[in-house]
C-alpha cells in the first residue's frame, strides 16, 4: 500500500468514527435538547409570566398587540409570605428524614444480600424489586388499611412511613452493588492486624461503602422532595409538601407562573444541596472510587 | 523452646486431608519457608497458624501456649497478604498505622514508629499516597511495612512476591534477607517457586499432599534430596531408573537397564536388587568429544540432540544407548570458545563418582 493510500485509508477511518459516534449520541441529545431542555426554559420563562384568565399563560398579543413583558410578581409573592419558605424546609426535613431511615433499613439488608451465595442473591435481589411490579398508588392506598387502626393515618408518621416504604429499593440496590463488590481480604487483613468486629465495620466495610450510601441517598431524597401522591394520601392538612403546592398551582388554582416559579425553586435547591453533597463527598471518597 | 510448635496437625475438608499429620518447630528468628506445588496443604497451615482456620486434630503452640480458640485478631500474629490487600482508603501512613491503632497505642508513638518503618522499607516520601498511587513494588512494601509495623511474634508470608514481575521479584528477595535480619522478627514463608525458597530461607519444609517429604537447609535439600518428589521439585535434575548391583562400605554399583553400571559413593548398607533412581544434577556432568580423555569412573556414549546456548552455561541434551536424554550444563568460562560440540555430535558424558545420589523407591 502507498502511503497516500494509507493516509487516505486512517482518513476514511477516522471519518466513519466519527460518523459513527454522531450517529450514536444524537438521537439521546435530540431527545433531551425537545423533551427536557426546552421545556426547562418554558418553565423559566413561564414564571416569569402573568397568569392567564382561565388558567394557562396571559396571551402574548391581546387584539394584535404586545402586550405584558415580563414580571417577578410570582418570585415577589413566594418571599412575600413565609408559608411558602415553612412548606419548602418541612419538605426538606421529610426528605432527609426519609433518606436516613432508608440508609438504616436498607443497610443490613443489602450487606445480608452481599453475603450471601453467589446464586441466591439474584433471588433475593428480585424481590427487593418486586413492590414496583404493581401500582405505585395501589401500594399506598394499602398503607391507608394499615395506618387507619393504628390512628397514624393523616400524621406525619404516615408521611414518612409511606415514603421510606415506596423509595427502599432505591437504597438497597446501590448499597448492595457497592458492598458486593468489597474485597474480603480486607477484612481478614484488619482482622490479622488486631481490628474486632465492630472496627472491622466502622474502619473498613462503612468508609467504603460511602460512594453506595451516597448514589442512594440522591436516588431518594430527590423524588421524595416532588413527591405529592404519599402526602395527599396519608398525610393530614398540615403536611403539605413542595410537590402538593406545585400540583395545586397548576390544576387548582390555575396559576401557572407561580407552579412555574416553585419548580423552578425547587430545581435549584435541589441542585445546590447536590453541589454541596458532592463536595462533601469528594473529601470523603478519597481512595474509594479506585475501589469502587 | 521453639518459638512455633506444630504437632501432628491435621486438616479435612470433607474426604480431602489439606493437611495430613505434620509436625515442625520454628526457632526465633527464623526464615522459615513452606514450599510445595498448589494445593499441597502450604496455605491452609498458614491460616492455621494466623487463625483464619482450625486444626481438625493437633496441637499449636506459640511461646509454649496452646493458639486453640484464640480468634485472629489476638494472635500475635500478622500476615501478609497475597494480594496485599490494603485498605484502599487510607493512605500509606493510615495503613501502617492501622495495627498500632488497634493494640492503643499513643499517638506519638504512633508516628514515631510509622516513620520508622517507612524508612525501613524505603517509602519515606509515600506517607500521604493512597494505594491506587503506587506500583507493584512499593504496594509490596506497603504491605510488609504493615505487618512488620507492630512487631508481631511471627510474620506469615502468602506467596507476597507472585504478583511481581522476574526483575522485581528478584530485587524485593534480596531486600526481604535484609529486612528480615535487620528487624530479628520471625519469618513464616510460603510459595510454590524452589528458586525463591532457595534464596531466601534458613529452613525449607517442601510439602506434597498434605504432607512434609523434607525439612532442611537449602544446601541439603539441593543436594541431598530425600526422595524422588523433592529431587524433582527443586531444581533441575536427571532421574536414572536403577538397581543395586554390589554395595561395599564405601562404592555403591547400580545397574541401569540398556547402559551397563554407574559408580556412586554412598556407606548406605542396600542389599544388591534394591530399586530406586540415580539422581544426578545437569551441572555434575561434563561432556566431552570421544577423544577427549577425562579420568573420571562414570563415562557415557551419546549424541548430542538438543543444545542451548544461555551465555554463561551451555545446556545439552544428549541421548543415551538406552534412549535416555540426559540433561548436561557445561560453563562457558573461556572467552569466545562458547559452543563445545554441535548436535548430533558423538560425545561421551562423565561425572565423578560422588557427584550423584541413590534414591531408594
Amino acid at each position: 500500500m502507498t502511503s497516500a493510500r494509507r493516509r487516505f485509508w486512517c482518513i476514511s477511518n477516522l471519518n466513519s468514527g466519527k460518523l459513527a459516534r454522531w450517529a450514536v449520541t444524537l438521537p439521546p441529545s435530540l431527545f433531551l435538547v425537545v423533551f427536557f431542555l426546552l421545556p426547562a426554559l418554558i418553565v423559566v420563562a413561564a414564571s416569569l409570566r402573568e397568569p392567564g384568565e382561565f388558567g394557562g399563560l396571559a396571551p402574548l398579543f391581546v387584539d394584535g398587540a404586545f402586550t405584558h413583558a415580563l414580571t417577578l410578581d410570582s418570585y415577589r409573592f413566594f418571599f412575600g409570605d413565609t408559608i411558602y419558605l415553612e412548606i419548602f424546609v418541612k419538605s426538606f426535613f421529610i426528605a432527609l428524614l426519609t433518606t436516613l431511615i432508608c440508609i438504616a433499613l436498607a443497610y443490613p439488608l443489602a450487606w445480608l444480600i452481599a453475603r450471601s451465595p453467589k446464586r441466591r442473591r439474584d433471588l433475593l435481589v428480585l424481590l427487593v424489586i418486586l413492590p414496583f411490579a404493581s401500582n405505585l398508588l395501589i401500594r399506598v392506598y394499602a398503607w391507608i388499611l394499615l395506618l387507619g387502626p393504628l390512628n397514624l393515618l393523616y400524621t406525619p408518621v404516615a408521611v414518612v412511613a409511606g415514603m421510606v416504604y415506596v423509595h427502599l429499593p432505591f437504597m438497597v440496590l446501590p448499597l448492595y452493588t457497592n458492598l458486593e463488590k468489597h474485597d474480603p481480604a480486607l477484612l481478614e487483613a484488619a482482622q490479622d492486624l488486631g481490628a474486632g468486629t465492630w472496627t472491622r465495620f466502622w474502619r473498613v466495610t462503612f468508609p467504603l461503602s460511602l460512594p453506595g450510601i451516597f448514589s442512594g441517598s440522591a436516588l431518594v431524597f430527590i423524588p421524595v422532595l416532588g413527591m405529592f401522591a404519599i402526602p395527599e394520601l396519608l398525610g393530614g392538612t398540615g403536611d403539605l409538601m413542595i410537590g402538593n403546592l406545585i400540583k395545586e398551582q397548576f390544576l387548582d388554582n390555575r396559576d401557572w407562573p407561580f407552579g412555574a416559579t416553585l419548580s423552578l425553586l425547587l430545581t435549584v435547591a435541589v441542585l445546590l444541596c447536590a453541589g454541596l453533597a458532592t463536595l462533601a463527598a469528594k473529601k470523603s471518597f478519597k481512595g474509594t472510587e479506585a475501589v469502587t | 523452646m521453639a518459638l512455633l510448635e506444630i504437632r501432628n496437625v491435621t486438616r479435612r475438608f470433607g474426604d480431602f486431608k489439606a493437611v495430613d499429620a505434620v509436625s515442625f518447630s520454628i526457632e526465633a528468628g527464623e526464615f522459615f519457608t513452606l514450599l510445595g506445588p498448589s494445593g499441597c496443604g502450604k496455605t491452609t497451615i498458614l491460616r492455621m497458624i494466623a487463625g483464619f482456620d482450625d486444626p481438625d486434630a493437633g496441637v499449636m503452640l506459640l511461646d509454649g501456649q496452646p493458639l486453640t480458640g484464640i480468634p485472629p485478631e489476638r494472635r500475635p500474629v500478622h500476615t501478609v497478604f497475597q494480594s496485599y490487600a490494603l485498605f484502599p482508603h487510607m493512605t500509606v501512613a493510615g495503613n501502617i498505622a492501622f495495627p498500632l491503632e488497634m493494640a492503643g497505642k499513643s499517638r506519638d508513638e504512633i508516628a514515631r514508629r510509622v516513620a520508622e518503618t517507612l524508612a525501613l522499607v524505603h517509602l519515606e516520601d509515600k506517607g500521604g499516597s493512597y494505594p491506587h498511587e503506587l506500583s507493584g513494588g512499593q504496594k509490596q512494601r506497603v504491605a510488609l511495612a504493615r505487618g512488620l509495623v507492630n512487631r508481631p511474634r511471627l510474620l506469615l508470608l502468602d506467596e507476597p512476591l507472585g504478583a511481581l514481575d522476574a526483575k522485581l521479584r528478584v530485587e524485593m528477595q534480596s531486600e526481604l534477607i535484609t529486612l528480615q535480619r535487620e528487624v530479628g522478627i520471625t519469618f513464616v514463608f510460603v510459595t510454590h517457586s524452589q528458586q525463591e525458597a532457595l534464596a531466601l530461607s534458613h529452613r525449607i519444609a517442601v510439602m506434597n499432599r498434605g504432607r512434609i517429604e523434607q525439612l532442611d537447609e537449602p544446601d541439603k535439600l539441593y543436594g541431598l534430596p530425600a526422595n524422588r518428589f523433592v529431587a524433582d521439585f527443586i531444581g533441575k535434575i536427571n532421574l536414572i531408573e536403577v538397581e543395586v548391583a554390589a554395595a561395599s562400605k564405601v562404592l555403591l554399583t547400580l545397574k541401569a537397564a540398556g547402559l551397563g553400571e554407574i559408580a556412586a559413593a554412598d556407606a548406605r548398607p542396600l542389599q544388591p536388587g534394591e530399586r530406586g533412581c540415580f539422581a544426578l544434577r545437569p551441572e555434575q556432568i561434563r561432556v566431552y568429544g570421544r577423544k577427549e580423555s577425562a579420568d573420571l569412573k562414570n563415562r557415557f556414549d551419546g549424541s548430542v540432540k538438543e543444545l542451548l546456548y544461555l551465555g554463561d552455561v551451555t545446556h545439552y541434551k544428549v541421548v543415551l544407548a538406552n534412549g535416555f536424554a540426559i540433561e548436561a550444563l557445561m560453563p562457558n568460562a573461556a572467552p569466545g570458545r562458547a559452543k563445545f560440540h554441535e548436535v548430533g555430535d558423538a560425545v561421551t558424558v562423565c561425572w565423578r563418582h560422588d557427584a550423584g545420589i541413590f534414591l531408594r523407591d
